[in-house]
């Protein structure tokens, strides 16, 4: 079987300058794979470069087993939905409409919605409990509202992998546990391949299969979150120091950050415990 | 199954009955109501091939009025229609038809035709247009491509290119002395009185294509609205119809533009005043801009003709003194 993404030597950037370096990887079907690391790593860059904004300078993108240049744009929109970092907040169209505008890449340039597309847009927006929002104006809605209106018009553009830029920052909480258990609902009910960009390394290891560690654009690790997340790994890549330990409760790594002024103290703890 | 949603159409239809019969309305009231001092009900039975003891009244009607109140229309709804797809593309509310320079160019061929005692029309007009289609080209032509911001950067060209050509104009008008100065200065505050009725059917040839266009593209208008990244991902190809829709509507505001003059306005008013009303929906706003705008302009070219009581006003002027109010109190009720 194909695999839903696979990246074979590529540099990507913009004009001249290369952000990505020689990076190769492949996302198997059906995965939730997040990408962590610092700023500047070229997460962004990256997701970029798989939703097709961004052309590779050099090396091969594939998605589903097609090169990414084979596909035309509406073809690309039908198989890979993009919730960007920012959507703009004064956007005067409902919910409902909003939602609606992810059935484009199945419709004619001057096609209209069918019926079918309304009951689409319908399921969409119950699936990220936005239904009672639906003729609200999005210049309305709060930050995770949108987040939610987005993510709902990305499902209703029916893809096979959604990619996601950083979709739990600057919500709560509450939401961001919210949209993470969506997006791992919407991976086993409707068997998307979720690629999401995070800097939350605590959500990232209790809801990845797959970790990808990007470090000056390039790989620096990869794999299960209990193989990524590591002391040295982590203090190479972030250049500080963080506390790896587990959650008692599912047994995935938790990471602590650690402030500056215990710097020394933190060392000294790290040296003994890894003596015992 | 897959009928298209009711709801669009419903909208769509509701907005053509009160809007087209509104024009018609007002298409037939420019017609009957004017400067000669006329019963309208003599008018009403001239109009309608009825005999009436005035010969000169079915002249003044379908020779003068017709093309004059035909030619408001089509401008108005030229211009409105402008403004609207403007403002989507460039993503700002206050772009108005004029804002690539469409203007300047147009008014710097127009007085070179004028200078030259060329006809209105076709030789003004044929300048006119040749002017405004180059400079909105030099516009295009000159905004950075490799700039993050490409709206604002053809957005800074046309005022660059407009405040040339502006100095043109100035030097001109300075230059004039004779009566070719009142024919420059009618034109640059818009002059809808010297319509001919073939320019006008020309006009509505030229028009009725970019319209049926610009309407077919009115969905990847509402795509736009959210900005180019997230239009791309949805599958626009977001280069190939920003450009489709800069050309189509840069031709068209040219062919209204060099057959009326500068009529200043109605491209920020009626777009805002109609998305107001009905909402951001573009599918609804490009016909209800067609229909409302052309009625606008009828409306406005009336108060030109009858309000002042000896001769009449440059409906530029008329345009401006009811725009320019309007728009301030649209700016209190939407937040723009």
């Amino acid at each position: 079987m194909n695999p839903a993404v696979r990246l074979q030597n590529v540099q990507a950037g913009y004009g001249q300058y290369a952000i990505l370096r020689d990076l190769s990887l492949e996302v198997p079907v059906g995965s939730f794979f997040i990408i962590i690391g610092p700023n500047s790593a070229g997460k962004t860059t990256l997701a970029k470069t798989l939703a097709g904004q961004l052309h590779p300078q050099q090396g091969t993108v594939e998605i589903l087993g097609r090169p990414l240049a084979g596909y035309s744009r509406k073809a690309l929109a039908r198989r890979v939905a993009v919730v960007p970092q920012y959507t703009p907040i004064d956007v005067p169209f409902t919910v409902l409409e909003v939602v609606l505008m992810g059935r484009s890449p199945h419709l004619t340039l001057a096609g209209l919605e069918t019926r079918r597309d309304v009951e689409i847009a319908a399921d969409a927006m119950a699936a990220t409990q936005v239904s009672h929002l639906a003729h609200r104006r999005l210049n309305q809605l709060s930050g995770g509202e949108i987040q939610r209106v987005i993510i709902a018009r990305a499902i209703c553009q029916q893809p096979q992998i959604i990619i996601l830029d950083e979709p739990t920052a600057s919500l709560d909480l509450a939401h961001q546990v919210h949209i993470m258990d969506l997006l791992e609902q919407l991976k086993e009910t409707r068997g998307f391949t979720v690629i999401m960009i995070s800097h939350d390394l605590n959500l990232a290891a209790m809801y990845a299969d797959t970790l990808l560690l990007l470090h000056q654009g390039q790989v620096a690790a990869q794999g299960e979150p209990a193989q990524v997340l590591t002391y040295d790994r982590l203090e190479q890549a972030y250049g500080c120091v963080l506390l790896v330990g587990e959650n008692p409760l599912m047994h995935k790594p938790q990471v602590t950050l650690v402030p500056g002024r215990l710097l020394a103290q933190t060392r000294k703890y790290l040296k003994d415990t890894s003596r015992d | 199954m897959n009928q298209p949603t009711p709801r669009l159409i419903q909208r769509l239809l509701r907005v053509l009955l009160v809007l087209g019969p509104f024009l018609l309305g007002s298409l037939v009231v420019g017609l009957l109501w004017g400067s000669s001092p006329t019963d309208w009900r003599l008018c009403l039975r001239a109009l309608v091939g009825l005999h009436t003891a005035d010969d000169v009244l079915p002249a003044i009607l379908w020779q003068i009025r017709f093309p004059r109140v035909m030619l408001a229309a089509l401008v108005g709804a030229t211009l409105s229609l402008g403004g609207l797809v403007f403002q989507a593309l460039l993503h700002n509310p206050l772009a108005e038809p004029y804002i690539l320079g469409i203007s300047g160019g147009a008014a710097v061929g127009a007085i070179i035709g004028i200078l030259l005692s060329l006809a209105p029309f076709p030789g003004v007009a044929a300048l006119a247009f040749l002017g405004s289609m180059g400079v909105m080209l030099v516009v295009i032509f000159l905004t950075p491509r490799e700039t993050g911001d490409n709206k604002n950067a053809l957005l800074l060209s046309g005022v660059m290119v407009n405040a040339l050509c502006t100095a043109l104009i100035l030097f001109f008008v300075t230059m004039t002395q004779d009566a070719r100065l009142h024919n420059i200065l009618y034109w640059l505050m818009g002059d809808l009185s010297v319509a001919l009725p073939g320019q006008i059917f020309f006009l509505g040839f030229l028009l009725l294509p970019c319209f049926i266009l610009i309407f077919l593209l009115a969905r990847p208008l509402n795509l736009l609205y959210l900005g180019e990244e997230q239009a791309g991902y949805l599958g626009l190809n977001v280069a190939g119809v920003t450009y489709v829709l800069l050309g189509v509507t840069s031709f068209m505001l040219s062919a209204a533009v060099c057959q009326s003059g500068l009529v200043g306005f109605v491209g920020l008013v009626v777009p805002h005043l109609l998305r107001l009303w009905l909402g951001p929906e573009h599918r609804i706003l490009v016909p209800a801009c067609i229909l409302g705008g052309g009625a606008y302009l009828v409306w406005c070219d009336l108060l030109a003709r009858v309000l002042p009581s000896q001769g009449e006003l440059p409906v530029g002027v008329v345009t401006a003194i009811l725009g320019a109010p309007l728009f301030i109190v649209l700016l209190q009720r939407s937040r723009l």
